[in-house]
């Protein structure tokens, strides 16, 4: 498969990838080595995962990281309770001779629960494994995932070394709160989402609500796309553009221009602020809409 | 210098790609043997004849962030077509061994007068300067690059060894003027200057009130983070050895500290001027600095550094320092939007003008007074003598 068929493919299911990017994701897929996605929020870094899991019919394992994800939440935990009542029920019903034998028990795989990395590499198909805003996480959490990323096997101490039993398609998504490690940047691929250029969210908008109409439709994209132009302290992404198109739609309106008050309510789709809201007034979204078609 | 050589009789795909990689080493970009490797097994898996696939395969194979990935495409043009000027085809094998088949345009005489000795490598230096946009066409026209050359000598004539130590030496006292903040809150130390009296009654109670052990306190340190930002646009380019020496004493003694250039554009050249090798420093300088001497966007330049740069570098704790003259082509709204909005992160803001050291200098550059309100200080720094005489200042702050 070439990465033009990828991208075709993508595009049938409601994700149209840049060629940089389609390019990124057959890499990472026929060399089997992790993919880095960095962009703004919103240019849909984490729609590619879930997307290519639909493509290949598989699943897709989600670990969202946040600031204290340890390995305990990520990778592995005992199951104590459960191992507490083994305990407790075969030494009631054995002799102090199968001490050892409790003890093998306990610590097999029977007793694991396993959390998204490990679960990930376990699996006998191969899945999509979608490492969300590792920025969130800390260095530490790095550090573990380095060992998953170049050789796809994970020790437990209790179990040894656990081997992957297929190499899962690793997505990995920053934002850029934080540098990543260095380390880390070289076991992946590379690729810088942008937001979508006028065409491409044009026919992202199109694909995903057919029902909206050419025309506002233009109407929509060019506007998002000015306001990204304007200096907002977050700028609305693909999905804020897609819930105001759909909002537009069912508020019934069909030209930006033909109604500011409604306009300027619907706003609050695009815009997440108070800041944001205030500088953009009727005024001014009016002048937006007006070169918008 | 490293200027990067282009072995003419490479024989295999693998020994150019290999060329390639020490292209891209030369230039910032780490690369290695496994890039490498990375790099031709993906080649299998696309048409090698398709320039455009192996732009992008490289460099997502190659690139680890975005300013890496935004910089690639220039150095892959450098290298593989070759020497100035771009084709907007190329067929056949030409792609993969390209320089060694492709006729070499006649660059020579341009290239003796001004730049002897320098392997094509700095190529996207004449390939995308002010004046030369128009011959990305393609239609293969020598770059007329002595003028831009010219620039570039200047960079490194800038940067005479006694002038640049004496620098490095200020700037590292300046540096920890600025740096060495300590907390108003004291913590408890075994070796601590101040008696931690309360504890100490506390403790002797135990021993009907003599004072048997004495608790000590210190005020741990809460060094400041420095980000310092160079304008080395035409109007600067007198001072601009005084500061880029300053800038590197700034940089190499810890590293926290940023740097960035700007002119038209902004950079960060913290790790170029990190780098031990001073020669190499700026080599790698003049490289990223494309445009150095030409016009100042400072607005937008900050604008960018805002957005780019300063939600994960900048807080409390940061003492951005400007060096600039405060002459802008981008309107003084836009300055003074930037320098707001930076100024919200709550950071210490230092602009250091070197035509303040002029007599009767009165800031009139659009530009400037509409910085003023949002400095934390403005001073005169024109020579290594200003610089040393803002210590008192830079403690105060």
């Amino acid at each position: 498969m070439t990465f033009r068929a990828l991208q075709t493919e993508l595009a049938e299911h409601g994700y149209i990838a840049t060629d940089e990017l389609a390019m990124a994701l057959h890499l990472s897929m026929s060399l089997s080595r992790p993919i880095l996605l960095e962009g703004e929020a919103g240019v849909g870094k984490t729609d590619v995962a879930k997307t290519l899991a639909q493509i290949q019919s598989c699943e897709l394992i989600r670990l969202q990281c946040y600031e204290g994800l340890d390995a305990s939440a990520a990778i592995y935990e005992w199951n104590y309770q459960r191992q507490l009542l083994s305990i407790r029920a075969l030494t009631e019903q054995t002799d102090s001779t199968s001490l050892a034998s409790v003890e093998n028990e306990i610590f097999s795989e029977r007793y694991l629960l396993k959390r998204p990395l490990l679960q990930a590499i376990t699996q006998t198909q191969t899945p999509v494994l979608l490492i969300d805003e590792i920025d969130r996480a800390d260095e530490e959490f790095e550090a573990y995932l380095l060992e998953l990323l170049s050789d796809f096997q994970l020790s437990i101490p209790e179990l040894g070394t656990i081997n992957a039993v297929t190499r899962p398609h690793v997505v990995l998504t920053s934002n850029g709160t934080r540098d990543l490690s260095d380390a880390l940047r070289r076991r992946c691929l590379y690729a810088w989402v942008n937001y979508p250029d006028r065409a491409t969210e044009l026919a992202i908008l199109q694909k995903r609500l057919p029902q909206v109409e050419a025309s506002l439709a233009q109407q929509v994209v060019g506007f998002v796309q000015a306001l990204r132009k304007e200096e907002l302290e977050k700028n609305p992404g693909v999905a804020e553009m897609l819930d105001w198109a759909a909002a537009l739609y069912g508020l019934g309106i069909n030209d930006l221009t033909e109604d500011p008050e409604a306009l300027q309510a619907s706003l609050v789709c695009l815009l997440k602020t108070r800041a944001d809201f205030e500088s953009v007034p009727t005024e001014v979204a009016q002048r937006l809409a007006g070169t918008a078609g | 210098m490293q200027p990067t050589q282009f072995i003419v009789s490479a024989d295999s795909v693998g020994e150019r790609m290999s060329d390639f990689m020490a292209h891209l080493r030369t230039h910032g970009i780490p690369a290695g043997v496994f890039e490498c490797s990375e790099v031709l097994r993906s080649l299998t898996l696309l048409n090698p004849l398709h320039s455009e696939d192996l732009r992008l395969a490289c460099r997502t194979v190659c690139t680890g962030d975005r300013e890496q990935y935004q910089r690639f495409d220039e150095l892959f043009n450098a290298f593989w077509f070759a020497r100035g000027r771009q084709r907007s085809s190329i067929n056949s094998s030409q792609n993969v061994r390209s320089p060694r088949n492709q006729p070499q345009p006649s660059r020579k005489p341009a290239d003796q007068q001004s730049q002897s000795g320098r392997g094509s490598a700095e190529q996207p230096d004449n390939e995308s300067g002010d004046g030369d946009e128009h011959s990305h066409s393609g239609d293969g026209k020598l770059i007329g690059s002595r003028i831009r050359n010219i620039e570039k000598t200047d960079l490194r004539e800038l940067m005479v060894p006694e002038e640049m130590a004496r620098a490095e030496l200020l700037a590292r006292r300046l540096a920890n003027a600025i740096r060495d903040r300590r907390s108003r809150r004291r913590r408890a130390d075994r070796r601590g200057a101040k008696i931690d009296l309360r504890r100490v009654i506390r403790a002797s109670i135990s021993h009907a009130g003599d004072p048997v052990q004495l608790y000590r306190q210190h005020r741990p340190d809460r060094s400041v983070h420095l980000v310092a930002l160079l304008d080395v646009s035409g109007s600067m380019t007198v001072y601009a050895r005084v500061f880029l020496a300053f800038l590197k004493g700034l940089v190499s003694h810890d590293h926290r500290t940023d740097a960035y250039l700007f002119h038209t554009s902004l950079v960060k050249v913290s790790d170029a001027l990190r780098d031990n090798d001073t020669l190499r420093a700026v080599n790698r300088l003049s490289v990223m600095a494309q445009g150095f001497g030409g016009g100042t966007r400072i607005g937008s330049n900050l604008q960018q550094f805002n957005q780019q740069y300063a939600a994960r570098t900048i807080s409390g704790r940061s003492v951005v320092i400007i060096f600039s003259d405060g002459y802008d082509t981008d309107p003084p709204e836009l300055l003074a939007g930037a320098l707001q909005k930076l100024k919200k992160r709550n950071c210490k803001i230092i602009w250091l003008n070197p035509l303040k050291g002029w007599k009767d200098y009165e800031p009139v550059a659009r530009g400037m007074a509409a910085a003023l309100p949002m400095l934390d200080l403005f001073a005169a720094a024109n020579t290594l003598e200003s610089l040393a005489a803002l210590e008192p200042h830079l403690t105060r702050l």
